[in-house]
């Protein structure tokens, strides 16, 4: 059978609702991505990733819901590097967001800052609690 | 003159395509600017920020209100308690968009002690100038900050990593993950002559220039650069030396500055 027949990649109905739900959610249309890399090899933080942001769209694409089992999503600092380089005009950070998001409405943080020592706490400014808080708790 | 009101903006821009709740504190600031106008205090409904995060928020809200009506009308009614709703006019600007609209000329006249023989490396980070569209200058050749350290008679260096992430708000779970994206950026500043690094995001210095202690016990090659906000060194070449409050910047920036003849 010839590749693009839709036959060997066809989505299982079961798993299309989550793709479905990412678009939704990040307002980026996932299937235009070709798979260049160009927003995993800008990315700076990839070292402490476990998948390069062109592997999370791939699976995103796929409908493969484990990608929210990666430590990728919460890894992502929304710094859009990748946004402004993406040849599909793909929002990276958006489809990212949709990720944590759909985990952090499970009633899951993330992080506590009920941990930190109080002098870490002190040193902190508010803007990295606020934003760090944003970002990683529901 | 400082908004009479004004409430934090949030910091972040919530991506997700249904959170309309976090949109209310940027525009909730964006109505206080038109009422600032309204009370007769200013003439032009323009808000300026110092702060690459506030710009950030407070411009992509703007502009979601003003083009997505379903969401403007969802804010409209959760903001019914308000005088009145968000007209949608406020223009949000950068402090450096402003000095390039007012002409470099004229900032050049304005300055008393040149930062003759300093060499800064201008620092934008991310959200200065991403997301694309939302920046102050173009987000792969930004020139704004290089022109105004120019017109102070500063050297620029140009350095790779000017628009790298510094590890934002990793800074407090993953301190030393986030050290090292700073450490990277400051080492390829030192190592290209700079003698100080010039930034605009409060948590960009606080990762940069408070954090430099622990990047000094992760990384032995590291010395250490003095790190100071735009509006310090223009307050330095302008000749306001107090307002410039050296004293709290971490590490101390003074030392380095009196032997190029630039402090007391
Ligand atoms: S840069 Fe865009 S098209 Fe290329 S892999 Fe990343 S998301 Fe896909
Ligand atoms: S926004 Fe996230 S995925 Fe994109 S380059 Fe930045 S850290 Fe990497």
């Amino acid at each position: 059978m010839p590749l693009g027949s839709g036959e060997t990649l066809r989505l299982s109905e079961k798993l299309k609702p989550f793709r479905e739900r990412v678009k939704e959610l990040s307002g980026e249309d996932v299937g235009l991505c070709y798979q260049c890399g160009a927003c995993s090899s800008g990315c700076p933080l990839t070292d402490e990733m476990d998948l390069l942001p062109s592997t999370v769209m791939r699976m995103v694409q796929l409908g493969v819901e484990e990608v929210l089992n990666s430590k990728t999503i919460w890894i992502c600092s929304s710094c859009f590097t990748c946004q402004v380089r993406c040849p599909r005009g793909i929002d990276v950070a958006n489809v990212m967001e949709a990720l944590r998001q759909l985990v952090l409405r499970r009633k899951y943080d993330r992080v506590s800052i009920d941990v930190l020592p109080p002098e870490e706490l002190r040193e902190l400014p508010q803007i990295a609690l606020v934003s760090c808080q944003r970002k990683l708790t529901g | 003159m400082e908004l009479p009101r004004w409430n934090c903006c949030g910091t972040v821009h919530a991506l997700a395509k249904d959170d309309v709740m976090h949109h209310l504190a940027p525009v909730r600031v964006l109505l206080r600017v038109e009422e600032t106008v309204e009370a007769g205090l200013v003439d032009e409904p323009r808000v300026v920020t110092l702060c690459a995060m506030c710009y950030n928020t407070l411009k992509r809200a703007n502009h979601l209100y003003r083009n997505d009506s379903d969401k403007r009308r969802v804010i409209e009614s959760i903001m019914e308690k308000e005088s009145r709703p968000y007209g949608g006019k406020a223009e949000v600007i950068h402090l450096l968009e402003l000095l390039k609209e007012l002409g470099w000329e004229k900032v050049a006249k304005r300055v008393e002690k040149p930062l003759e023989g300093l060499k800064i490396a201008p620092y934008y980070g991310c959200l200065l100038l991403r997301p694309r569209g939302f920046g102050v200058d173009d987000p792969e050749e930004p020139r704004i900050m290089e022109n105004l350290l120019e017109a102070l008679g500063a050297e620029v260096v140009d350095i790779p990593f000017k628009s790298r992430c510094c590890g934002a708000y990793h800074t407090v779970f993953m301190k030393e993950e986030a050290a090292e994206l700073s450490y990277k950026i400051l080492r390829q500043a030192s190592e290209m002559g700079a003698d100080v690094v010039a930034l605009s995001c409060p948590l960009c210095m606080f990762n940069m220039a408070d954090r430099q202690g622990l990047i000094g016990r992760l990384f032995r090659d590291f010395k250490g650069i003095p790190v100071l906000y735009f509006t310090q060194l223009m307050a330095l070449a302008f000749g306001l030396e107090e307002e410039a409050h050296l004293d709290e910047n971490n590490p101390d920036p003074r030392p380095l500055l009196r032997e190029r003849g630039l402090w007391r």
